[in-house]
């Protein structure tokens, strides 16, 4: 190893490194010229617009992985591109020089434009800039009239103009967007003088700490984190302070006077050094708080990108990454290190080679109680590596001195392992996602495999899923269901060979949505896909809407009811209420029968009239009669309009061939009638009693005739009548019309009833009147209603029926009885004998 | 009555599902911070009264209570909170109320509290009437309420009407994630029998609810063995059959409403009602509960004279041990006093109403009619009941026991009887015998149809089913009772020489005073005793098949010997009577999960048309 630091440039205390990513695959012949380029932070992919101002041909663009492998390119056939630039979620910005802003997908699919508006168009786009905040992407445009517009949010384009700078003859010499809370504002430089934009004022502004005569700035940056800005004067000044712009944080003056092609700062979060890295044709020049700057030629020209943790240097051939060494890092390789971490390393190789010094090197750790800090230290330098031996090494030592620590727990081995071998698996080129260890950690692994699905890198993402054990739900199920959306899109596939792919692939995965998957086959135009597809749905609540969005409302009415969810099947029943035609309509649902029922329910409280025409079409008459019936209870309060309802029920009765109930409805009709006009007449509610209950009336009001009058009009069996009226005369205590009647013919239910009556009202003396024409089978009964033991006792004797006689017997109950109780066991005992 | 048996398992505690919906109310009333009004709708009130009291309301700032009732409401509350079932009138009413506020701009928030669920109809509703922004919703889980130990009901009593009349299945859905979360509370349950298209829809719905969060079912101590699901239309006998089991018959003559009874004056022997709680707390009530009303009389005068005795201890103690008296046991002593003088009033009640002649008349003519005896001295008893208009729910009772017992009517009884009972009600009642017929609890014979043909229609209209072509409307209307043949295959008239012995039962009859095993409970016995359907496949074609056996898990985590009897439709207090009988007598303990508890008066009230 001990050419280990031979890539490493010291700038003052502090160590920067440039090692190789890849060599490109591409092949640009002539380098960037008359491209326009723009590449996605985090390791993210290339675009690249070639002859994107020539007039003669059409300029092309090209998306490339970060290794230089072609992902996709198309003719460009919009307008004049001002500004590439790539959004958080790897999407590209097109920005045209009339002001409209097209999105396009990393395998160049469209996916969506807005404008920037009128004033925009009128006066064209000069320059701008896309920018990044925390959650999404902004864009910046300096307009041919002079005048900045910011949009902070592509997902929700706000357009905010900025106010002008004062007399303003040119556009700024250079200009960036820097952020106070989260408020974009644009910093320009216009002659030696510097302007800051916010929503409502132009203020001008002093760097602190700037010499007057430093000159006109000529090129700017911010940080990758928007916390440090950094300006080059035509001096050859270089400015480097917070963005906030309060506090200069060092300065530098070179011998330089041209404005560099790119600045860019490259920075290790958690660090306390600070280094720029400007760019001209043929070189990067490093710059710092140390005196010196550090000076990296270049074979060819490049262009740079600035990282969470460092920069990305592309040219045509390579692929490049400078950052500043770890402090970890530093501490075990600096040539002669006796950090314990340094120790470690050594000892293990000793080890290797069967050593002894193994042991020396191990011992003096130990001495100093380091041994958990140079574990810990090798397998933090082991995330720095770009190379797998140099990890492999580093952790080789890690696990080597582990055993040496008590209780020591594996977890952060086990975990840097894992995050290893994924970051070795995406540094592939074929892959091209050179991730280090911060920005991986910075980006997590939940946006690893959203960026790896947009790749359509599936195998590669479920393998990982698989490797760190998530949850299906969590992991393979989302990636597989991004896979069958794209599945669905391939045009050239029938949809059978389609649907079964996909089921053969997904199964019943847990968290799968298959109703996702249709969806998306119908955003494509692929409904018949798309039902298929449906099929393999679960849950009927997601099915169905998505078939009523197909227009396949009879295929969803069906799955709905085969669901059990009545809720389901209204939303059915509502869409096709509103797209159908009523005949279809009432057509549909008698074919539903469940579906029926429900509208029903519904419609008797919300919509009754409906109800009927439901009915009519159905020519369920027996439904509509009772409809009618309903209806002259319900609403309708006078009489007219009942008896028309009741009217209109016979007819229905009728047709339904329901003789009975249009029997029993006209004698209502007639009843009614009947009780409006004796309401009439004697002023006393009389509507809605039912035909007994007005007979009883009459008799109770002495009406004799009229009762007697209803009596025969609706032929009321002789039974009911005798009981009718003897109860209601007894009510009325109108004895003597009790008797009179008793004796107008022979009783339809016997004489026992009058007893009863009477004893119901406490008229022993006229009850007595009747039980001589009780018959002879019910006379002991009778004797007994009016409370006469002796002569209830004498008749059962004389019947000679035990049964009878027992009936008395538990009657007895006082002592006056026992004469009784005597007599009636004679006599059983006489019966008994015989 | 016959000790409970050593190897009977142990109730779960269903008291936690009180505490769960008493949480997620409050839970909702907070998300309305600050004062308001609650309406609270009629057949809410007394679930609500079982599981928050007023205090517990008011300390989550409601300030006034109402009964949501249809007229106009005064409140000057800024916000207005309505628990209410999720029923279309309903939610009209609360429409009509936030018009007429907004027509007099009156502003206020509005939120409804649907109770269990929500359904789509609602929202349409509010849609329609144009106030869906102006209120908010929630949902109240609430599908559960404990009524005893042994007793959970969802207080649905509308279920019976909607479904076996309406053909409505809504509630389906909803018991089926009532029995879902009973499963993941108490469960897991290894094996569900059932018989019905009600029941095997719920447990279909059930078992994609146990398949959507299958991963956590497993290794769970479970206090739920098995479940058997039952549609009411199965057994409409049972329910047509006058109760004379104690709390059968308290809940005939005075209503037990969600648990508890009100007696009034005639019972108390003071001029005022007294609302008393009948569960197994109350020592005297559960120790009389599942008698014959025969014995109950002579239990309670034995129960006044020990209490009488343990009164008088307190002669010839000292000062002492007179002390410990008051403080432990009178406090006790004179709460079974209070309770054992109610019961003995409602006793006397009964009696007063039960010993008439009439009603020795009414139970001669079930007993006849169960048997299938002197079918013409019934008929024209029940013709003179209507014609002397003693009740029209006992009349219509008595029509429908006709009915079921005999494969319905025959046209010229159907049309006489139909025709009395129209002149002696009122006309109204037409739509009642229509729906009636639709039902399947009364019908008419079409003429010449034998029984033979009735088979033979049934069996072709049952395959016609299976097409997917017959509706559940247009099933009950061709379903004709096959009560006796089921009766004789499974022996639910028990021959007995001599009296049945009604202070030791043998068998579950003893309910019905020993005349008639109800067919329910004897479905229950039978599959639990044969572990499934074979050999009652007879009885299942009578009754029209749909009857399933499935297993859920594998393991028989918890005892087999808990069943869940679930029924839909609503169940009796004397199939409860019957099932605590046997689970008793072999050893298995019976929990009762019901849509509502019913009777034939509830049942029939529900199949008339209200005058509105």
């Amino acid at each position: 190893m001990d050419f280990y630091t031979a890539n490493w440039y010291p700038m003052g205390s502090v160590y920067y490194r440039k090692f190789d990513c890849y060599r490109m695959e591409w092949d640009l012949r002539d380098g960037f010229r008359e491209c326009l380029v723009a590449a996605g932070p985090y390791a993210g992919t290339v675009a690249l617009m070639r002859n994107y101002c020539a007039k003669p041909g059409r300029p092309i663009l090209e998306i490339y992985s970060a290794a230089g492998v072609l992902l996709s390119s198309i003719p460009w056939k919009s307008g004049q591109v001002v500004h590439l630039g790539w959004t958080l979620t790897q999407d590209l910005v097109c920005i045209q020089e009339d002001g409209t802003v097209l999105i396009y997908d990393i395998f160049c699919a469209f996916k969506r434009h807005f404008s920037l508006g009128s004033e925009v168009k009128q006066n064209q786009v000069l320059e701008a800039k896309v920018f990044h905040t925390e959650y999404r992407t902004g864009i910046a445009i300096l307009t041919g009239a002079l005048k900045f517009t910011v949009a902070s949010n592509i997902d929700d384009v706000k357009l905010r103009r900025l106010p002008e700078i004062p007399a303003l003859r040119g556009p700024p010499t250079c200009w960036t967007v820097l952020f106070n809370d989260r408020v974009p504002l644009v910093l320009a430089a216009v002659g030696p003088d510097l302007y800051l934009l916010d929503n409502t004022s132009c203020t001008a502004v002093t760097l602190p700490g700037m010499s007057p005569l430093a000159g006109s700035a000529l090129q700017m940056a911010v940080s990758f984190n928007y916390k440090y800005l950094a300006v080059f004067t035509d001096t050859g000044y270089i400015w480097m302070g917070t963005a906030s712009l309060t506090d200069k944080l060092c300065e530098f003056s070179s011998d330089l006077r041209q404005a560099p092609k790119q600045m860019a700062w490259c920075i290790r979060p958690g660090s306390r050094n600070i280094a720029l890295a400007l760019m001209w044709e043929k070189l990067i020049f490093l710059v710092g708080r140390a005196r010196e700057g550090v000076h990296f030629p270049l074979d060819e020209p490049s262009f740079i990108v600035p990282e969470l943790d460092g920069i990305r240097i592309v040219s045509s051939s390579t692929h490049e990454f400078l950052h500043e060494i770890p402090k970890v890092t530093e501490d075990i390789f600096k040539i002669a290190s006796m950090a314990p971490g340094a120790l470690l390393l050594e000892a293990q190789k000793e080890y290797e080679k069967e050593s002894q010094k193994a042991d020396d090197y191990l011992r003096e750790i130990k001495d100093q109680n380091h041994l958990s800090d140079a574990v810990e230290n090798c397998i933090e330098a082991a995330g720095y590596e770009h190379a797998p031996e140099m990890q492999k090494s580093l952790l080789r030592a890690a696990s080597f001195g582990k055993c040496f620590v008590e209780k020591y727990s594996p977890a952060d081995f086990v975990t840097m392992c894992q995050d290893l071998r994924i970051l070795n698996a995406i540094h592939d080129y074929q892959i091209g996602i050179p991730l280090t260890m911060t920005q991986y950690k910075q980006l997590t692994i939940q946006v690893l495999l959203d960026r790896l699905v947009l790749r359509r890198l599936y195998p590669l993402a479920l393998k990982i899923c698989e490797y760190l054990k998530f949850s299906d739900f969590q992991g393979v199920s989302r990636i597989l269901a991004h896979w069958a959306c794209y599945k669905v899109q391939q045009k050239e596939k029938s949809d059978d060979e389609i649907a079964q792919a996909i089921n053969q692939k997904l199964g019943d995965t847990l968290g799968i949505s298959y109703s996702e998957i249709a969806s998306r086959a119908c955003e494509c135009g692929r409904t018949e896909l798309a039902i298929k597809l449906l099929e393999y749905e679960p849950k009927s609540e997601d099915q169905v809407p998505l078939l009523l969005k197909m227009k396949r409302s009879n295929l969803a009415l069906a799955k709905a009811i085969e669901s059990g969810d009545t809720d389901l099947v209204y939303t059915v029943v509502t869409y096709m209420k509103n797209e159908f035609n009523r005949g279809d309509f009432f057509m549909t649902l008698q074919n539903h029968p469940v579906a029926l029922s429900l509208y029903r329910q519904f419609c008797k409280h919300q919509e009754p009239e409906t109800l009927k025409d439901l009915y009519n079409q159905d020519d369920n008459h027996l439904e509509l009669g009772n409809f009618y019936v309903r209806s002259s209870y319900g609403a309708e309060k006078r009489v007219e309009g009942r008896v028309a309802e009741l009217q209109n029920a016979v007819e229905e009765y009728n047709k339904a061939k329901s003789e009975l109930a249009a029997r029993a409805t006209e004698d209502q009709i007639k009843l009614l009638r009947n009780q409006r006009a004796l309401q009439d007449k004697v002023d006393k509610p009389y509507l809605d009693f039912s035909l007994h209950d007005t007979v009883y009336n009459l008799i109770l009001d002495g009406m004799h005739k009229k009762a007697e009058q209803l009596y025969k009009e609706f032929k009321i069996p002789d039974k009911r009548y005798w009981w009718l009226k003897i109860s209601a005369l007894a009510e009325k205590e109108d004895w003597e019309e009790l008797e009179k009647f008793s004796k107008s013919k022979k009783s339809a239910i016997g004489y026992l009833p009058f007893v009863e009556i009477c004893m119901k009202h406490q008229n022993k003396v006229e009850a007595k009147k009747y039980i001589a024409r009780v018959g002879i089978e019910q006379r002991v009964k009778a004797f007994l209603l009016v409370g006469d033991l002796d002569q209830a006792a004498e008749s059962a004797i004389e019947h000679r029926n035990e049964q009878e006689m027992n009936m008395v017997l538990s009657r007895c109950a006082s002592a006056a009885d026992n004469t009784i109780v005597e007599k009636i066991n004679r006599a059983k005992s006489l019966i008994l004998k015989k | 009555m016959a000790s409970e048996r050593i190897d009977s398992p142990e109730l779960p505690d269903f008291t936690i599902l009180k505490r769960l919906a008493r949480d997620q109310l409050i839970y909702i009333l907070e998300q309305l911070p600050g004062k308001k009004d609650l309406f609270i709708e009629p057949d809410l009130m007394s679930p609500l009264d079982r599981i928050a009291n007023v205090s517990i309301l008011k300390q989550h700032e409601v300030d006034k209570l109402y009964k949501l009732e249809d007229k106009p409401i005064y409140s000057n509350c800024d916000q207005l909170c309505f628990l209410i079932r999720p029923r279309i009138k309903h939610v009209k009413f609360i429409a009509n109320l936030v018009r007429s506020d907004k027509a007099s701009a009156r502003n206020r928030k509005y939120k409804i509290i649907f109770s269990p669920q929500k359904f789509y109809t609602c929202d349409m509703v509010l849609e329609q009437e144009g106030i869906f922004g102006d209120v908010t919703c929630d949902e109240w889980s609430f599908y559960l309420l404990p009524l005893d130990d042994d007793i959970i009901s969802m207080e649905l009593p509308e279920f019976y009407r909607d479904y076996f009349l309406e053909g409505d299945q809504r509630w389906v859905g909803t018991v089926a994630k009532a029995l879902h979360l009973l499963n993941s509370i108490f469960g897991p349950v290894s094996k569900t029998y059932g018989i019905g298209r009600c029941s095997k829809m719920v447990f279909d719905l059930w078992r994609d609810l146990l398949e959507d969060d299958e991963h956590d079912q497993k290794d769970r101590r479970s206090d739920l063995g098995l479940v058997f699901m039952i549609d009411r239309d199965v057994d409409y006998v049972t329910p047509m059959c006058s109760q004379v089991v104690y709390e059968g018959l308290v809940d005939d003559i005075f209503r037990i409403k969600c648990g508890s009874v009100e007696f009034g004056p005639e019972v108390t022997s003071c001029d005022k009602s007294i609302k008393v709680l009948l569960n197994s707390q109350d020592k005297v009530f559960n120790e009389i509960r599942n008698e014959h009303f025969s014995n109950v009389f002579s239990f309670l005068s034995q129960k006044a004279r020990n209490l009488q005795s343990q009164y008088d201890k307190r002669q010839g103690m000292d000062i002492r041990q007179m002390k410990t008296f008051v403080a432990q046991e009178l406090k006790g002593l004179k709460q079974e006093h209070r309770l054992l003088s109610l019961h003995i009033g409602a006793c006397e009640s009964i009696m007063k109403k039960k010993t008439k002649q009439d009603f020795q008349e009414l139970m001669k003519t079930e007993h006849s009619l169960l048997e299938g005896f002197e079918i013409r001295e019934s008929i024209s008893f029940i013709e003179e009941h209507i014609n002397r208009q003693v009740s029209p729910i006992e009349s219509l009772r008595l029509l429908c026991l006709l009915s079921i017992t005999e494969y319905g009517l025959i046209t010229k009884d159907y049309r006489s009887l139909k025709t009395q009972y129209l002149q002696s009600y009122g006309p109204e009642h037409l739509l009642t015998f229509s729906n009636l017929k639709r039902t399947g609890l009364l019908t008419e014979q079409a003429p010449g149809e034998t029984l033979t043909a009735v088979e033979n229609k049934m069996s072709k209209l049952v395959t016609d089913k299976a097409a997917g072509k017959l509706t559940d409307a247009f099933s009950s209307l061709a379903k004709k009772s096959n009560f006796r043949g089921i009766g004789k295959k499974l022996g639910l008239i028990p021959r007995v020489d001599g009296e049945y012995d009604l202070k030791t039962p043998k068998d579950m009859a003893y309910i019905f005073s020993g005349a008639y095993i109800p067919l329910s409970c004897k479905l229950m016995e039978q599959v639990l005793q044969r572990k499934g359907w074979t050999g009652l496949e007879e009885v299942t074609r009578l009754l029209n098949g749909n009857e399933f056996a499935e297993q859920l898990c594998d393991r028989n985590s918890g005892s087999q010997r808990t069943i869940v009897a679930v029924f839909l439709g609503g169940c009796t207090f004397s199939e409860i009577s019957a099932l605590r009988f046997l689970g008793k007598e072999a050893g298995y303990k019976f929990i009762f999960l019901t849509t509502s508890i019913t009777n034939g008066a509830r049942m029939l009230e529900s199949m008339m048309e209200t005058k509105s």
